[in-house]
């Protein structure tokens, strides 16, 4: 197993802004003027319903051929996009709204080597969660590849509803609940 | 469906080993926002076993130096704190962004939601970001953070801290943690600290004054040292209930 003792996790706290907003790392994955721009919003929210105010949400994902800007991703038949790191932040505001500017990732393989759906992993920090939280979503437009994906195949309808974004004029929505009825699925990760 | 592609459920207080559990009430904060649904478990793809990487991310000059962002001085005991970030093979990681916040000598945070009455110090923000070297090595001067009060319970205070962030090899190995100072007597009173199980996962938070990392006659040195990996790893038999 591991060799080294991990660190082990402590919340972020209502202050998180202070450091991790502002820097090398943006919410636009790609300009809002490149044609294949998404904007990603939605809301956080906590087992009252009540929006999160002091969260941040993070994403992480392929590039629009399904390629991850990363070196473990050794499939070279596939294109590196210049400057597309594929991962983005957003803290939420006093409405617990969050907002991300990105592409659809394309396709990529699973662990047995069918392939997933065109999805985001997501982490979620906040005042109150001693850990990250981690979920993943999906597009509401892709029927066929949802249908077949390996994890929503995993999970039992209402949990499988909780991944799937919704278009929302222009918008792609996709709130996420910490607890409570209709909480989102949450990946241990 | 094959063993290696099962996906099950594991209860967040099996996953207890090191990191805290997501339900702990006596930090209050968590009651409403702890989910309570079994966390699904799914076999690591490649979307799991990368993660962003930032070896040449652009930053400034005096990013990792939080005394030197403004035109004067922040009061309070100058400080290094310095460590390196380790895979969990105890290799180096080099070339990884560590981003850190903190309150200031005060205990104060320069945030709008932070109402203690302390005085905000206009010669210091309380963020810094700096990229491991070769050797994993990372290395920020700053001030001592103060201890602040906050709503929890009855005259609660936090511990000092530093907000530490790190990203490691794999969107598996994300990290956010606080480092502490030794010999802090708020450590027994503290939930936030006492919601990790394990003493001595707790006491890895700690960091060590290093005589060494000290610079005659400027800042004392504090050594803190970050291990990195998957979080995955066989959950317990039974969750802990001490």
């Amino acid at each position: 197993m591991t060799d080294a003792a991990l660190t082990p996790s402590q919340t972020a706290g209502p202050y998180l802004e202070i450091g991790l907003i502002g820097g090398p790392i943006s919410s636009r994955l790609v300009d809002e003027s490149d044609p294949r721009a998404i904007r990603l919003s939605g809301a956080l929210l906590d087992g009252a319903r009540e929006p999160v105010p002091d969260g941040l949400i993070e994403i992480w994902q392929a590039n629009a051929a399904g390629r991850y800007a990363h070196p473990a991703d050794a499939r070279e038949e596939l294109p590196v996009e210049e400057g597309f790191t594929g991962f983005g932040r957003s803290a939420t505001d006093a409405a617990g709204r969050f907002a991300l500017v990105t592409v659809k990732p394309g396709r990529v393989p699973w662990a047995d080597g069918r392939l997933q759906a065109p999805h985001l992993l997501v982490g979620v920090f906040a005042r109150g969660l001693l850990k990250r939280v981690a979920t993943r979503m999906y597009f509401p437009d892709e029927e066929t590849a949802n249908a077949e994906d390996p994890v929503l195949l995993g999970l039992a309808p209402e949990e499988r509803a909780t991944l799937i974004a919704r278009e929302d004029g222009g918008l792609l929505r996709f709130d996420i609940v910490l607890q409570g009825p209709g909480q989102t699925t949450f990946f241990a990760v | 469906m094959q063993p290696e592609t099962a996906i099950g459920r594991v209860a967040d207080a099996a996953l207890t080993e090191v990191d805290p559990p997501l339900d702990y009430p006596d930090y209050v904060g968590t009651r409403l926002r702890a989910p309570k649904s079994p966390l699904v478990l799914v076999p690591s793809s490649l979307s799991e076993l990368t993660g962003p990487v930032f070896g040449d991310g652009p930053l400034g000059e005096t990013d990792a130096d939080l005394t030197r962002q403004h035109p004067g001085e922040p009061l309070g005991e100058r400080i290094v704190v310095s460590g390196r970030v380790l895979g969990s093979d105890g290799k180096p990681l080099p070339r990884q962004l560590v981003e850190i916040w903190q309150a200031n000598a005060a205990g104060r945070y320069r945030h709008a939601v932070d109402t203690h009455a302390a005085p905000l110090d206009p010669n210091f923000t309380g963020w810094g970001r700096c990229l491991t070297d070769d050797d994993g090595s990372y290395r920020f001067t700053t001030v001592l953070p103060g201890a602040y009060p906050w709503g929890n319970h009855p005259n609660a205070w936090r511990p000092k801290h530093i907000h530490f962030s790190l990203f490691g090899r794999a969107f598996t190995e994300r990290l956010i943690t606080q480092m502490y100072f030794p010999g802090d007597p708020l450590f027994p009173f503290d939930p936030i600290f006492n919601s990790i199980r394990d003493e001595s996962a707790r006491r890895r938070l700690v960091s060590t004054f290093d005589l060494e990392l000290t610079r005659p006659d400027w800042a004392l040195g504090f050594r803190f040292d970050i291990v990195l990996g998957g979080r995955e790893a066989t959950p317990l038999e039974e969750p802990h209930d001490d």
